[in-house]
């Protein structure tokens, strides 16, 4: 496993943010640069950059498309990246934000150049991740039953429990197939040595692969000639391999279950591809208002009358999918679901109280958890993390405040973080004063330097910070379709690659190679 | 029954919100296309006109749209066309009805075909873009144009690019119950002052009459269509005989409510709903009155009663549609 010390963290954020290079600081004129015409204004920084190993060498796996790319003009990019944005607004691939009362609709921002990575790299994704979710879901099971594992010591049961997303109506309720996760979205991260590392594991409604597969599609479109050739890997079968997923769930007596995917409907922000999704799967898109429980089943309404559900995708957070237990408030669920749910009479994918399981402070412990239920190494890494109701891990976080990252352990989407470096210092005394009211709520992390990816920005070529989340489906095996969304960080220097924060996406090709 | 009522579906239950949206989708669309034409024409035929004819035809539009009073006739073609077509408080402007379809839309969109949803997508977008007074100034009619044809190109779609099953039954059902809405309200307004009521001879007289008849017609799209049949002579009752009863123009209230009653007929075969038979029962009622209807007869009635009463069959039919399929109670 590899880190870096957050002091070196710190001066390569500068460095990005500067833009200079390091690796070869007399590179300014523009016809000496070695990265090749279009690549002007690009530098290489501590960052592992995807495409370079070098200024003046591609790492292989980009070498045919950093000769294409020595080729084009930038106008040439100019002119398919609005045909993509073009793209993309006319199809209303679009997400919500809401910053006053109306939401409005944006495009995801898309750059128009690929995140490659190697068949030997993908081979080691792959296992890491296979592992990593057989190892969770023997863990979900566990927590809802024996407890094994808190008893045993391995994690701390204070932890488990305190845990808001730990639901114990769950208890003792079994899962069919005990298949808790249909569904994760990993978030992964390049150290500066170049190994992948898991930053997050989003167990409960992750979302995203609609861009993964839309942007698949664009890039098809706008750059047929550099696609072709390269042996990219294909995507196209993710819908037929969620449906088989979610057809595992069923009932073995029911021959042709009805599977429905069910969505908050068209404020949320992730609308789109629940459309999407039901489009590709062609499977009824139901909000909870058309769905009703009856005589211990799940009904929805249909023109010629009430018609049986076997099988939920929901995109509903917990709180949110039963009035009647959980939020009383929510108008979005259905009334009565968990307790069809609890007598097995329809599937819910994923599980409900996953959330248990991807917290920030549990996340920790998933090398452990590997190890205690297949006795094996992890194979795919974590990021260092510091524990902050450890007093000893807690005063050492205090006092380095403007070196690392700090996050709410139930939070997502990039909200509720503090990121040491690019903080003020009145940030870090508010952070301060939240992690000694409520040391459970946080955990640390060194300030980790995404690794950098060529970007077509503002006209130019830069590296922009990337993750990637590949899509893990839980069926009758556990199965990853090659590829996944790789995020950028598009303001110049940012580590933050979420939607709601001004991050875009890139088509990422796995090659068979 | 038609030939559209032999239909075999893949997948035969369809959510009833699902069905709502394809409904109100195609009801708007065929609303704004309503109002283009009629803002269009309205335009175009007062060019060469003054402005106390100008201000008599606002008059019968609004009366044709049921406008509330307070927007009077004070207002000049500027403020009816702003009104008809960009106003966010008129329910009822172009761009509002756009929106509500794409609202639907959305609602939907794993329903309709990729195709049939850029094109709505498209039409919204190009709404927004455009501006009154830049549209004013420049080539209003190319505006009117482009919304046309680009809900030409949506029931182009739905006709070619998805299945026609129960789905697309909704959306004609809610295409053509609107047009027969709107164009017995159209022709409501037309023929409402006594001296626009067919005489017993069929000569007419006025030039100002003639202008009228030829906004009523080519609002309908129906002038060559009309043409063909009784010449450019036009006259008060061949105009209301033709609007009305002609069984073979798409903008006929007879051709209207025949599509309404063939699809409500093959939606109650498809999903074999216990309830269906009241609907398809009403609209069938109304098709058998206007397939056999006489113009003499309905005059002999009272125009604006007929016409009053076929827009209140339309209402009953919608109603009953919703306590067939939409609405319908459940016994819990």
């Amino acid at each position: 496993m590899s880190r870096m010390t957050s002091t070196q963290s710190q001066q390569q954020t500068m460095v990005t943010t500067e833009l200079r290079s390091p690796a070869n600081p007399t590179a300014t004129g523009q016809s000496s640069n070695p990265f090749g015409a279009p690549f002007e204004h690009y530098a290489l920084s501590a960052a592992y950059d995807e495409m370079f190993s070098a200024p003046d060498a591609s790492r292989p796996q980009y070498t045919m498309l950093h000769g294409r790319l020595r080729e084009l003009p930038l106008e040439t990019l100019e002119r398919r990246q609005l045909a993509a944005d073009r793209t993309f607004m006319h199809q209303g691939i679009t997400f919500t934000v809401y910053s006053d009362n109306r939401g409005t609709e944006r495009i995801f921002p898309y750059d128009l150049l690929p995140r490659i990575i190697t068949g030997a790299e993908w081979d080691i994704i792959e296992r890491g991740l296979t592992q990593r979710i057989r190892a969770i879901n023997l863990f979900l099971h566990d927590i809802y039953h024996e407890q094994q594992i808190l008893n045993d010591r391995v994690v701390p049961k204070e932890l488990v429990l305190s845990c808001k997303h730990y639901r114990t109506e769950m208890q003792g309720l079994a899962a069919p197939r005990q298949i808790y996760t249909s569904v994760v979205g990993t978030d992964l991260i390049r150290m500066p040595d170049g190994s992948f590392a898991v930053l997050e594991d989003n167990l409960r409604v992750p979302s995203g692969v609609s861009y993964m597969l839309a942007n698949r599609r664009v890039m098809k479109r706008v750059f047929p000639n550099v696609f072709r050739n390269y042996g990219v890997r294909s995507i196209d079968h993710y819908g037929r391999a969620l449906l088989a997923s979610l057809r595992a769930l069923a009932p073995a007596d029911v021959e042709n279950p009805t599977i429905v995917l069910l969505t908050p409907g068209i404020y949320n922000s992730a609308y789109f591809e629940h459309t999407f999704l039901a489009r590709e799967m062609g499977i009824p898109l139901v909000e909870g208002r058309d769905l009703l429980v009856h005589n211990d089943r799940i009904y929805m309404r249909t023109t010629s009358g009430l018609h049986q559900v076997d099988v939920i995708y929901r995109r509903i957070d917990d709180d949110f999918i039963d009035p009647k237990v959980f939020r009383k408030d929510s108008v979005l669920g259905v009334p009565g679901l968990f307790d069809v749910y609890r007598k097995g009479n329809v599937a819910v994918a994923n599980a409900i109280g996953n959330g248990v399981a991807d917290d920030k402070a549990v996340y920790a412990y998933i090398p452990r958890i590997i190890k205690y239920y297949l006795d094996e190494d992890p194979i795919v890494h974590n990021v260092e993390t510091y524990l902050l109701d450890d007093p000893k891990q807690r005063s050492h976080v205090l006092e380095n405040l403007s070196k690392l990252v700090v996050k709410a352990v139930g939070e997502s989407g990039g909200y509720g973080m503090l990121i040491g470096p690019h903080s003020t210092k009145e940030e870090q005394e508010n952070f301060r004063r939240q992690i000694v009211a409520n040391p459970r709520n946080y955990i640390a992390q060194p300030t980790i330097s995404l690794s950098c990816a060529p970007c077509f920005v503002e006209g130019q070529l830069e590296p922009r910070h990337v993750d990637l989340r590949p899509f893990v489906l839980y069926g009758e095996a556990i199965n990853i379709v090659p590829g996944g969304l790789t995020r950028v960080a598009l303001r110049r220097g940012s580590l933050v690659v979420n939607s709601s924060q001004g991050g875009g996406s890139k088509d990422t090709w796995v090659l068979s190679q | 029954m038609g030939p559209e009522s032999v239909v075999v579906t893949r997948t035969p239950v369809m959510l009833s919100r699902v069905a709502d949206s394809l409904y109100w989708m195609s009801r708007y669309l065929e609303r704004a296309k309503h109002t283009a034409r009629v803002v269009d024409v309205h335009l175009d035929l007062m060019l060469d006109q003054p402005e106390s004819v100008a201000k008599q035809h606002r008059e019968y539009l609004l009366a044709g749209f049921q406008l509330p009073t307070e927007f009077g006739s004070a207002k000049d073609d500027y403020e009816l066309t702003r009104w008809l077509t960009f106003e966010a408080n008129n329910p009822n402007s172009i761009a509002s009805c756009i929106a509500a379809a794409r609202q639907n839309a959305r609602q939907l969109r794993e329903q309709i075909s990729t195709e049939i949803w850029q094109q709505i997508n498209q039409l919204y977008h190009y709404m927004e873009q455009v501006e009154m007074d830049a549209m004013w100034s420049a080539e209003p009619r190319e505006f009117y144009q482009n919304v046309k044809e680009g809900i030409h190109l949506f029931i182009r779609l739905t006709d070619s690019t998805r299945s026609h099953g129960q789905g697309y039954h909704f959306i004609q059902t809610g295409r053509f119950l609107e047009r027969a809405v709107a164009t017995a309200m159209l022709m409501d307004a037309y023929f409402a002052p006594e001296e626009n009521l067919p005489k017993e001879t069929v000569e007419s007289h006025l030039v100002g009459e003639q202008l009228i008849w030829t906004a009523l017609l080519r609002t309908c799209t129906a002038f060559e269509a009309y043409s063909k049949i009784y010449t450019a002579e036009l006259n008060g009752r061949h105009i209301l005989e033709f609007l009305l009863l002609d069984q073979e123009f798409p903008h006929s209230l007879a051709y209207a409510v025949r599509h309404v009653q063939l699809s409500l007929q093959s939606i109650a075969d498809i999903t074999k709903s216990t309830r269906a038979e009241r609907a398809y029962r009403r609209a069938g009622r109304l098709q058998a009155d206007l397939q056999y209807g006489q113009v003499d007869e309905v005059l002999e009635s009272g125009l604006h009663n007929y016409l009053k009463s076929v827009e209140n069959s339309c209402l009953q039919i919608h109603e009953a549609i919703y306590q067939t399929y939409i609405t319908y109670p459940v016994m819990v």
